[in-house]
């Protein structure tokens, strides 16, 4: 299985770094990052709010069929330099996770390959990985969602 | 209709996870496992199918019996509480990827 994404998490650390090699140009793995339109696509949420300055906020949010809001995200970005580096916070709404801190590195590889690194700090190494343990939940929630989709085109 | 069977989704299942702790102790008959559950029979069966089809369980024959165990390779897998994670970020940066290889800018 390939295995491009890697994640450093040590023992006790509040914080973790994931890093990823694109088959992509740099420019176009920052757009990614960048473009309302492009982020509503991969993040699969919406961009309600998206000031891509220093000092400018941030806010995405994600609705259900019903048009329930069942993920909702805010922060400041202190750093956003084109192909180079975003540095932002990132607090879930109505959670008891404090902020985050958030630095991503964009780097040119080749001409054609380009790597992110996001460096997370959390407030402890108990917030640390009682988020990365969300993800666990979020598996199994997307791996039901994925069950349903089937279910139901198979039941049409 | 066969659906290729996702760990995680298998150990989300509470019975699935008493199973699993009940033949951790020791590997057992089907009948056994079964006799420590009040679920009908063949729901207890179809658990073992799935637990069997995402590896977290191993058949051995043994005469006309069949003996499961656990398979602790795969245990150590879903023990890794980061891969979970890790496989959410490989997901999406999976998207972002193909989603960028078809873009157009607008120019």
């Amino acid at each position: 299985m390939e295995r491009k994404t890697k994640i450093t998490a040590e023992d006790g650390k509040q914080e973790l770094v994931i890093t990823r090699e694109f088959d992509l140009p740099l420019e176009l793995l920052f757009t990614a990052y960048s473009e309302p339109e492009i982020i509503e696509q991969w993040m699969d949420n919406e961009v309600v709010h998206h000031e891509s300055k220093k000092h400018g906020s941030w806010q995405f949010r994600k609705k259900d069929k019903d048009g329930n809001v069942v993920f909702s995200a805010n922060g400041v970005y202190h750093a956003f330099v084109p192909n180079e580096k975003i540095t932002r916070t990132f607090e879930m709404d109505n959670t008891h996770f404090p902020p985050q801190l958030e630095f991503f590195t964009f780097e040119s590889l080749t001409e054609d390959t380009s790597k992110l690194t996001m460096h997370v700090i959390y407030k402890s190494a108990a917030l640390r990985d009682e988020m990365v343990k969300m993800g666990m939940h979020w598996g199994i929630n997307m791996a039901h969602d994925r069950l349903q989709e089937i279910l139901t085109k198979t039941a049409k | 209709m066969n659906l290729r069977r996702d760990v995680f989704q298998a150990i989300a299942d509470p019975t699935r996870r008493a199973i699993l702790l009940l033949v951790a102790s020791q590997a057992m008959t089907a009948g056994a496992i079964a006799a420590n559950f009040d679920t009908a029979r063949p729901t207890v069966s179809k658990h073992l199918q799935i637990l069997t089809e995402c590896e977290l369980l191993e058949q051995e024959q043994n005469g006309r019996e069949i003996i499961y165990h656990l398979n602790p390779q795969k245990m150590k897998e879903i023990a890794d509480f980061i891969e979970p994670f890790r496989k959410m970020w490989d997901d999406r940066f999976n998207k972002l990827e193909a989603i960028m290889k078809n873009y157009k800018p607008k120019k």
